[in-house]
């Protein structure tokens, strides 16, 4: 049963992938990905990882790709041709594309993948909110200040770039 | 009871959607009736009040009661909304433009399942929520739920392929993901406060409830009066999120003809209004659960102490039964007031200009939202 | 004059919330809600009507039954939207009223075209025409929006004046001092 509900959701999420690369209009690529993301998070569902889930729901369905349709119809953005791919663009794609690919290979290659959380543990530990936190900040707090450097970093830049300094000379 | 749980569970899973599509469409309904009845009030009219079909009009004194109601305008507005004429436009985008109004109605449905509507107490003494899916991160799903909706009202404006719309599509756009922000926010405090160390955290509504039913004057008081700021920004936040007045910058009608459903007709059109309706209703459900103390009758008065008092009476007062449907009662009602809240507001405020609304937003709700939680969060920490 | 110019004051923090407006506008509101409506329940409850009212043009007749208008026709050539039609008539010698000479043989008012000027009332030299209380005529076809003759005196009635105009005429005549 849990099966054929994980072929259905993966199924929507790379085939509506795919519609977010190919569709020609904008407006419906940005549909397409929020199908995706859906997929996604029923996949997390599948897992018993429903506060990732929402989370994914909530910021990036919710919010994230509003903002893209936002942009997209601010700008009035139609699809229109392709443009024609420089060398350069092929030559790293072509390498990044191989890159990822190996990445996920070896990824599920990795023996310990096997020996992750199965039917034996609770499903409440997986939930509680408290313990997900506590990780957050201990275990993997580096990379998640990494994270939110990262993000303040972009922040100043759309601030730097947006704004008008006058009389500011040196911040520019 | 026993019965329901050994269905299968699709059927058990399509009942309970029947349920809460049966509870929520006459809401919605009612709601829009008593917003023209509101208004008329409040406009010192007395309101839609002549409809009388033939086959009621002979019972003496209920039908004239109910006719001056208006409560048959309700089943005449919805024939009329479901059997009138459903054009389509010949210049907008067919496909989304049939799919904005489904996807406006499908997460206004659904986030009421996860809306605790009431409570029983079993043998132990201890508050049984009801609620139809009773997950540990209510409020999160809840939100991210209801933020898709915003998606109906983007659909509509790009899908109706005319300009009027399309400024109201870009405008809730922008208007729902500011407001968001605030509202996320400002519900954090509550939960810092019911998160108490050495227990399982929870995001579930029903454990704030239960928080606010304890003894003592800190325990039983609700949340509005610990956390007034928090119970504010929701409340404005609430009112963003729900396009009410003065906040109802998508479908503003005097500067965007009807906004996002300009193009819109009929049952689509009503469809709209239901998704708006059920928006309003489970915001006010959640505003009831987290500040003001849910199913409890008064502060400091939880439901318990009331059942204790009705016990002396006789057996039945302690039935779950009972029990269950008084808390049903009570929460509905404090609903209710709240949407009547919701219409006061409207045919009181005028609205306010796209740019104030951005400004309250990003410049005033949000800080003061980020201010509340660092407060709270460091008074909790000195408290624990 | 000098322009003097006002300083706008600033507002006060409790303005910039913008709260206690919010609040005194909701008690504002509260009071109409609650107040009773002022509503007219229209076709149950009918407005007064006020001395002087202009409503529907009719034709009256005097306290002994007999029509006034002579059809002299001067109501037909001021009426602006020319609403009125009237067709004169003879009275025949054998009549209680032949002395009174004319009388209208059809008179019809066009109540599509009729603007409720009361330019009728105000030339008619015999009182005959009165624009009276009723305002609300409905038909469904235009012939029906057109008042004939025998609707006016039924929507006019008697005006119970006691001038006998025509009455003390003929009595002159008779004694023979015609002025
Ligand atoms: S109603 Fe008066 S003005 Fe008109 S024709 Fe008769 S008498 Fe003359
Ligand atoms: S009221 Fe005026 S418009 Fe009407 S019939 Fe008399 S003169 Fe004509």
């Amino acid at each position: 049963m849990s099966d054929t509900y994980f072929y259905i959701f993966a199924a929507i999420t790379v085939a509506s992938a795919l519609a977010v690369v190919f569709k020609r209009n904008t407006v419906g690529a940005s549909l397409a990905f929020l199908l995706s993301l859906c997929g996604v998070a029923g996949l997390f569902l599948q897992l018993d990882a429903q506060l990732l889930a929402v989370l994914l729901v909530l910021v990036y369905a919710g919010a994230v790709v509003a903002l893209f349709l936002f942009i997209i119809m601010l700008l009035n953005m139609q699809g229109g041709d392709r443009p024609v791919f420089k060398k350069m663009t092929i030559v790293s794609s072509t390498i990044a594309g191989a890159l990822l690919l190996t990445g996920v290979y070896l990824l599920a290659k990795r023996p310990e993948l096997a020996r992750l959380p199965e039917a034996g543990q609770p499903a409440s530990v997986l939930l509680d909110l408290k313990i997900y936190g506590a990780k957050l900040f201990t275990t993997y707090l580096l990379p998640v200040q990494v994270v939110g450097f990262l993000l303040l970093i972009a922040m100043l830049g759309v601030i730097v770039l947006s704004k008008k300094f006058e009389g500011l000379e040196d911040v520019k | 009871m026993d019965f329901f749980f050994n269905l299968p569970l699709w059927v058990q899973i399509s009942l309970k959607g029947l349920a809460a599509i049966a509870v929520i469409f006459p809401i919605a309904g009612a709601c829009s009736l008593a917003e023209r009845k509101v208004s008329a009030w409040i406009q010192g009219r007395p309101g839609p009040s002549r409809a009388l079909p033939f086959w009621i009009a002979w019972v003496p004194v209920i039908a004239p009661i109910m006719q001056k109601l208006g409560l048959f305008h309700l089943m005449a507005d919805g024939g009329k909304l479901l059997f009138k004429e459903d054009p389509i436009p010949g210049h907008v985008n067919k496909f989304y433009f049939v799919l904005a109004p489904i996807v406006a109605v499908i997460p206004a449905l659904t986030t009421i399942v996860f809306v605790p509507f009431g409570g029983y107490i079993d043998q132990a003494g201890q508050i049984i929520p009801l609620i139809l899916a009773n997950l540990d991160i209510g409020l999160l799903g809840v939100f991210a739920i209801s933020s898709l909706g915003v998606y109906s009202l983007i659909l509509a404006g790009w899908a109706s392929n005319s300009k009027y719309p399309f400024l109201g599509g870009v405008r809730a756009s922008a208007q729902l993901i500011s407001y968001e922000l605030s509202m996320t926010l400002s519900v954090l405090p509550v939960f810092l406060w019911i998160n108490a160390p050495g227990q399982p955290g929870t995001l579930s509504l029903a454990k704030v409830v239960e928080f606010q039913s304890q003894p003592g004057f800190w325990g039983g008081a609700w949340f509005v009066f610990l956390m007034p700021i928090s119970a504010f920004v929701f409340l404005v936040a609430l009112f963003a999120e729900t396009n009410r007045q003065p906040f109802d910058m998508p479908e503003s009608e005097a500067d965007l003809v009807g906004g996002f459903h300009t193009e819109y007709g009929s049952f689509k059109w009503s469809l709209f209004f239901v998704a708006e309706y059920a928006h309003m209703t489970v915001g006010s459900g959640i505003f009831v659960l987290l500040f003001l103390g849910g199913w409890n009758p008064l502060p400091w008065v939880p439901l318990e102490m009331v059942v204790g008092w009705l016990s002396g009476l006789g057996a039945w007062a302690t039935h779950p039964a009972f029990v269950g449907v008084l808390s049903v009662l009570i929460f509905l009602a404090k609903v209710l007031f709240f949407i009547f809240f919701f219409m006061w507001v409207r045919w009181t405020l005028p609205r306010f200009r796209y740019d104030q609304v951005m400004k309250i937003g990003w410049q005033k709700l949000l800080p003061l939202a980020i201010a509340n939680v660092i407060v709270y969060a460091i008074a909790i920490a000195f408290i624990d | 004059m000098a322009v003097i110019e006002v300083e706008r004051k600033p507002l006060t923090l409790a303005e910039r919330t913008y709260i206690p407006q919010i609040l005194s506008g909701l008690k504002t509101t509260w009071k109409h809600l609650v107040a009773p409506t002022v509503t007219m329940k229209y076709p149950e409850e009918r407005p007064p009507i006020p001395p002087g009212y202009r409503g529907v043009p009719t034709l009256v007749k005097d306290p002994n039954g007999r029509e006034k208008c002579v059809s002299c026709q001067l109501c037909e050539f001021v009426c602006p939207p020319k609403a009125i039609r009237i067709t004169p008539g003879e009275i025949p010698p054998d009549s209680e009223y032949a002395h009174v000479e004319k009388a209208p043989q059809e008179f019809e008012i066009d109540m599509l075209r009729c603007i409720y000027c009361g330019l009728c009332q105000e030339v008619c030299p015999e009182e005959a025409i009165w624009l009276q209380t009723q305002y609300s005529t409905s038909g469904y076809t235009r012939a029906e929006m057109v008042n004939n003759k025998k609707k006016l005196y039924e929507l006019g009635g008697t005006l119970p004046d006691q001038h006998f105009k025509w009455d003390k005429k003929k009595a002159a005549e008779e004694h023979g001092n015609v002025h």
